[in-house]
Formats: C-alpha cells, structure tokens, sequence
C-alpha cells in the first residue's frame, strides 16, 4: 500500500511539474497575475508530493518490503537499521529519486527566498526549473521507477546493500554532491530567464551569485566527502584517482568555481555578462553529463551501477535537449545581454578572465582526457585505450599553479584600473618573502632539495601572505586594527577564507604525495615494521561476527618512540548475503599525520600482507575543501544580499545598480 | 575607442595564449598519459614494446596463483584469455574482488625475463562487473581460438 501511495505521489508531482513548467510561463507572455503567482504554490506541491514519494520508499526500506524490486536488490533484513535508510540512494532507482527531490527542494527554496524577486523574473525561473523536473521525472517513471514491485514470489530477504556503501560516508556524501550538482540548475534558470528578457544586469547578478555560492559550498563538500570515502572505504588509502566518476564532478565545480568569479565581474562592473551566461548553461549541462556519463554505464567505474542502454538513450535525448535548447537560445539571445563598461589591462576584472580562462581551460583538458576512450573506440573502433593519472596530473598541476599566482594578484587589485605601481607595492615583498620562506622552511626541516615542494610551499605562501598584506593594508587607515576588521565585508571574509583552504589544500596535496610512506609488508603475529618514529606490530586476526558480516579483524600495535602509542584494527570483512568481501582500514586521524592501517590477503601460516601507511597533512586536503565550502556561506551572509533588497523592495528592480551609470550595460 | 580596441586585444591574446598551453599540455600529457590495452595473446605473439608501460586484461587461470615461498608480499598467477597465458608478479596485497577464474586488469610492464611485473592490481568493485576491456579480451581470445589456439 505505500509504495502504491509513493508512486502515486510521484505520479502527482509530475503534474504538478508539467503544470509549475507551463503555466507561470504563459502568464508571462499573457501578462496574467494570477498564472505567474501560481509559480508558488506549485513549487510548494512539487516539493511535498516529491517528500512524500521519498518517505514511502523510506518506509518500504526501513519495513523490509522485499516485494518491492528496489528494495529487494538494495537492502536486507540484517541490514543496521541506519544503513537501511541511506539504502534508499544506494542504488540507480533511489538516487534518481533523490535527485528530483533535491531539484524540487531548490525550487521550493527560490520561490520561499525570492520574494523581492519581481514576479515576472520568479515566474520564469520556476518554470524552467519545472522543465527540469518535468524531464527526469518522466524518466524515472517510465525507465526506472523505484516502487515497481515484485508481483511473483518476492524473495524472502533481500540481497543486501553493496557492502562499499554500508559506510558513514555514504550517508552523507551523495546528498551533499546532488544538492550541488542540481544546485546549479538555479543558476542555470536564472540564466535562462536573463536570455529570456533580455535583461542582464547587476540586480540580476545579485540574485544569482548567493545561490551558485550555496550550490558551489555544497559540491566542494560533496566531493571532499567523496574523497574522504574512497580514503578509507576503498581500503587502499589513495584520495583521488581521476576515475571518470570523479572527474564528472569535478568538472562543474571547475566550471561553477570560474562562475562565481564571473558572477562577481558582471555584478560589480556589468561586463562579461554572456560569458558568465554560458557558463552557468555550462555548469549544469556538465551535472548532466555526469549523471548521463555514470548512469549509463556509458564509462566503466564504481558508480556505474546502471549499465541499461535504454535508460543511457532516455538520458542522452534529455542531456541533448537541455544543452541543444540552450544553446540555441544563447545563440540567438547572447548579442543582446552585452557588456559595454570598460577596463584596462591590469584591473581586477582581467585578472578574473585569466582566472576564468584557467579554469574553464583545465576542465576542457579533464573532459578530453574523460571522453578520450570513448573517442578513441568511437573512431578506431577499438576499446583498448585508458587515460590514467599521469595524463591528468599533467595537464592539471601547471594550470592551477598559474591559477594561483593570479589568484593573489586579482584579490589584491582593483576593479577597473589599478595602478602597476600599487600592485608592485603591494606584492613585491610577498613575493619574494614567499620564494624565500618556500626555500628555506621545507631545506630546515628535511634537509633535502626537493623542487616541488618548495614550488608547492611558495604558492601555498604566495596565498597566506598575500591574504595577510591586504587585510593589514585594507585596515590601516582605519583607528584600530579591530575596528578595520569589523568594517570590512562578509563577502570578503567569504572570499579570503575559500582562498585560505585553496592554500591549505596545496600543502596538504603537496606534502602527502611527497611524504608519505606506504609499506606492504607480509607480517606474521609478532613481526613489525618501522616507519619514522613510528614501529607497527602486528598482533595477528581474529574471527568476529558483524550484525550482517563476518571478520577477520587484525589488530596492530602502534609504537612511538619505543612507547606504547595506539592500537590500529584494521578489518576483511565477509557480508552474509551477498558473500562479497570488502577491506576495511583503520586509520588515527591526526592533525599533521594520519597513520593507515589495512589488511590485505592471508599468506601462508597465520601471516597477512598487510598495508601500512604513514601519511603527513593529509587531513590538509579535507580541511581547506571545507574552509573553501564556508568561505561560500560566509559569503552568502553578506548584507547586500538581503539589506539592499529590502530597502528598494517597493521599487521594481531595473536595469540600474547605482554604482556607476556607465553599467546599465543591457541593450 | 583605443581602449576598447586594447582590451579587445588583450583578450584575444589571452584566448590564444591559454589555448597554446592547452594544446601543448594536452600533447604531453597524451603522450605519457594514455595506457595502451593488450590481451595475453597479444602479449606472448610479442605485439608489446620492451620497457613500456601498458595494461594487460584476462582471466586469472585457475590453480595459478602462488603466494607460499615468495619473498615479502609478492604473488604470481597466470593472467589468461583461453589462448595464450602470460605470468603475472606482483607485490602488495590483492584487491578483494581478484579470485581465481575472475576477470582481471593489471598496470605494468614486461621485464627481461618475459614476466609480467605489475605496479597495480585493479580493483573492480562489482561482484558481476566484468571490465569492457576484459571482456572484448575475452572476444578477440574466442575468434582467435579458432584459427590459433587448435593447432
């Protein structure tokens, strides 16, 4: 009877989407109030039949309704009870369902935080994300509808969540990506409305950039997470293996990473305005081929769990549909929402074009070298070539190393000229202060000459000081160090603080891949290895029972300096249903080291391979991924977001910002 | 009006500039980046450069796989497509999806001795999940079969 409710509340949410994509955009043309004011309540509908649809596959997990088909190949009785909810995205079906469901809650959220939004420009923007709902709503129902039942003997038991996603990570990792992935359909339905009315100015900017921020802030946490799970779920203790799965989500957040620079040019200055268009089209269109690219199966990786060519050809009509008719609008609409302000050479705004170039060039790279064995069997018609890491390594480090050292240069200048002599005044000293600490710390601290860790250190430098030198110049002439403090903005806080983490994850990037120590070893009870100050034991294995597996649970003892330090239980565990087996590490989380611990396979007598790492600042990368995603929320708080909204509430927002009369740039 | 010509300029140079370190970045890496595929026959008919790095793909042969008496954590087995078989060594521990009679991809090279040296073994992470690369393996192994194999 629930899943019947459930799939008819899918059903009623399809209609209401059908109705949310139609009818506002009539009363646009039509100039109807009343059409346009339903934008509202149908994204409010929208989002609670699309929860409702989502608690009743909820229900049926945590019910143990095996004689629905999803919930029969996902989950099982044995299952903690925990791992049964996150079962309802662990697999094709219930990640889809989550998917609308997340396009349906930013809807609801636009039409919730919009209210000074004018009527006409909300309506638009919420039947385009209708449109989106529309789409792979239908492709759910008719391709892969989580509630299709098993009729016929329903198993007894289900066979079991994979036993890679029985894991904490899961629980939190694809919400936080698909609120990112589809947060991006936000800035996607502004842009659209912008080529709609022809209208593109700062206001416009304004509304856009605090939900691309949020869209931005939830994909970099979500591909830190996804990062951290491979970590220490896939047992072998790497944290990014540009599989094509990764690379998918990383190239919107490339892209959504240039957006918001762009964002932020077109807002202040009201140039670049169909170049910031296109790529928020761009932006989105890639979360689509990600989801295209891994729920078809199209690319072999561990999420490919979908491997059914129809769905693959639904997805593909619907990718070409979005990306074709958006396009098609841009090239007839893109002339019209020019940008006509000017700036020179060295303004703040060139600086953010390299930075755009950059970026957008290094995803080029990544989707070429993604696409690379598709085009080659494509061509050839042999499907015998992989890219590997090297390839993109290569592409990518020298790109993001050039990023970096405009990044401090663009955050220091200024919008449309800044004076070569101030840069210079302003830079000089940070340079070389970083070149020479870059030097001299990494040569005093391991006596060695090592070229890319003193590159890595100096960038990392060039950031910090960087950031250091314009808040002391920003609060100098203000009375109190203090009192400068509290006169700058959020949106700089938010600004400084996501170029903070950029720095942070270089050094924990540069110094673990450098650093670490990885040691497989064949260890019978009793032997030991030492790594630094560091002497691993092995104690041996013994059986322990799970409440749905059973283990082998190792147990190394970890000595420092001589002294009795921690102990490491790393685990092979077998799950009862599927019979698969699965690795799962140990690792003391550290500050400045993590110390891994993972078992490999039994070797002769009672000895083990077992993989010990010792792995410095690697908590580094994570930690400046999440002051990256809250230099997004600092952002997002800032008060112009909100004061000066309110303040022209009653007045309809038009092409003017009042900063400079020059920027009414629209035609 | 010279302004705007400038920052025209400007702009363009840096389209090209950008796109001149796109190509040459995208050359090299191409040219070290890209993992060439051969099956096991491919392999022991000699098609394989010495000192090269590329993948092999087949099955791991039933009854090859020997860890007892090796030093450290090496392993040996036999990487097969129904043709021909070629030894794989390896050291470290062994992804939990690598069984005998299962599909299997391996990074490395080809030492002096003709033995296959693998730097990685991969993991495929679903218990039915058979690589593409595999499984045309596999295929070319089966044509193969009929105008080689029964000799």
């Amino acid at each position: 009877m629930i899943p019947e409710l459930g799939n008819f509340s899918l059903v009623l949410a399809l209609s209401l989407a059908v109705l949310l994509s139609v009818l506002p955009m009539v009363g646009v043309y039509r100039n109807n109030q009343l059409l346009m004011t339903l934008s509202r309540p149908l994204s409010a509908g929208l989002w609670v039949f699309m929860l409702l649809s989502f608690g009743c596959l909820a229900y049926a997990f945590l019910d143990d309704d095996f004689s629905v088909r999803y919930v029969a190949s996902n989950s099982n009785s044995l299952l903690p009870v925990y791992y049964k909810f996150t079962g309802v995205w662990g697999g094709h079906e219930g990640s889809l369902l989550l998917w609308v469901l997340m396009v349906a809650s930013w809807t609801y959220a636009v039409s919730l935080f919009s209210r000074n939004l004018p009527l006409d420009i909300l309506a638009r923007v919420l039947s385009v994300m209708g449109i989106i709902s529309v789409c792979f709503l239908v492709f759910m129902l008719f391709t892969s509808n989580p509630f299709d039942r098993l009729m016929l003997n329903p198993p007894a038991d289900g066979t079991d969540l994979n036993p890679l996603l029985q894991d904490f990570g899961l629980i939190v990792h694809p919400p936080m990506l698909y609120m990112g992935y589809v947060g991006f359909s936000v800035a996607y339905a502004f842009a659209i409305t912008a080529l709609l009315t022809g209208n593109l100015d700062a206001a416009w900017a304004r509304w856009t950039r605090p939900w691309t921020n949020a869209a931005w802030a939830f994909l970099t946490i979500g591909i830190a997470l996804g990062s951290w799970w491979a970590y220490y779920e896939l047992g072998w203790g790497g944290w990014w293996f540009w599989d094509p799965t990764e690379n998918v989500a990383f190239m919107p957040w490339l892209v959504g990473t240039a957006l918001i620079h762009s964002l932020a040019v077109t807002e202040k200055r009201g140039v670049f305005k169909s170049w910031t268009v296109l790529l928020a089209i761009a932006a989105f269109s890639l979360s689509l081929l990600g989801t295209f690219i891994i729920r078809s199966g199209l690319i072999t990786s561990v999420h490919a769990f979908a491997v059914d060519p129809e769905r693959g050809l639904v997805l593909l009509a619907i990718l070409l549909v979005v990306i074709g008719a958006s396009l098609f609008l841009y090239a007839l609409r893109a002339p019209v929402v020019k940008g006509t302000a000017s700036y020179t050479i060295t303004s703040r705004e060139l600086f953010l074009l390299v930075n755009n170039i950059l970026l957008v060039v290094s995803t080029a790279g990544i989707l070429l070298g993604t696409l690379y064995p598709l085009i080659h069997e494509a061509v050839t018609g042999d499907a015998n070539v992989s890219v590997g890491a090297p390839y993109f390594n290569t592409i990518f480090l020298p790109l993001m190393a050039l990023l970096v050292v405009f990044l401090t240069i663009g955050s220091i200048s200024r919008w449309k000229k800044t004076s070569v002599a101030y840069l210079k005044q302003q830079l000089v000293k940070v340079a070389i202060a970083s070149i020479l600490l870059g030097i001299v710390v990494p040569l005093a601290i391991t006596q060695e000459v090592n070229v890319p860790i003193f590159l890595a250190v100096a960038l990392a430098l060039w950031i910090i000081l960087g950031i250091a030198r314009d808040i002391q110049s920003k609060t100098a002439n203000k009375g109190s160090f203090i009192s400068g403090l509290k006169s700058l903005s959020l949106s700089y806080y938010g600004m400084q603080t996501a170029h903070l983490g950029m720095a942070v994850i270089i050094l924990g990037i540069c110094l673990t891949s450098h650093y670490s120590v990885e040691r497989d070893v064949r260890l019978a009870p009793g032997q030991g290895i030492e790594i630094g100050s560091y002497e691993f034991i092995f104690q041996g294995v013994e059986r322990v029972q799970g409440p749905n597996y059973q283990a082998d649970a190792g147990e190394v003892t970890v000595l420092k300096n001589g002294d009795p330090y921690l102990t490491l239980r790393p685990e092979k565990r077998t799950y009862f249903a599927t019979g698969s087996v699965q690795t799962e590490a140990d690792i003391d989380v550290g500050f400045t080291r993590d110390l891994f611990a993972a078992l490999g396979d039994p070797r002769g007598e009672d000895a083990w391979v077992v993989r010990i790492h010792l792995k410095p600042f690697v908590f580094w990368i994570w930690l400046g991924a999440f002051l990256m995603a809250g230099g997004g929320v600092i952002a997002i708080c800032d008060r112009r977001y909100r004061v000066r909204d309110t303040a022209r509430k009653d007045v309809p927002v038009q092409a003017t910002d009042g900063l400079d009369p020059s920027l009414t740039g629209a035609a | 009006m010279l302004a705007h010509r400038q920052q025209r300029l400007a702009i363009v140079l840096f389209i090209i500039f950008g796109t001149a370190v796109a190509v040459g970045l995208v050359l090299v890496a191409l040219d070290e980046g890209i993992n060439v595929f051969y099956t096991p026959t491919e392999v022991s008919s000699g098609m394989v450069p010495e000192n090269q790095n590329f993948r092999i793909g087949g099955m791991v042969k039933m009854g090859s796989v020997v860890k007892d008496g090796l030093e450290g954590a090496e392993v040996n087995f036999l990487t097969t497509d129904f043709c021909n078989d070629v030894l794989v060594s390896y050291s470290g521990p062994l992804p939990d999806l690598f069984r005998e009679g299962q599909g299997v991809v391996a990074d490395g090279y080809i030492d002096n001795g003709g033995v296959f040296q693998a730097t990685q073994i991969l993991a495929k992470h679903d218990e039915n999940y058979m690589s593409a690369e595999v499984k045309a393996s596999l295929d070319a192994a089966e044509e193969h079969d009929a105008e080689v194999c029964q000799q």
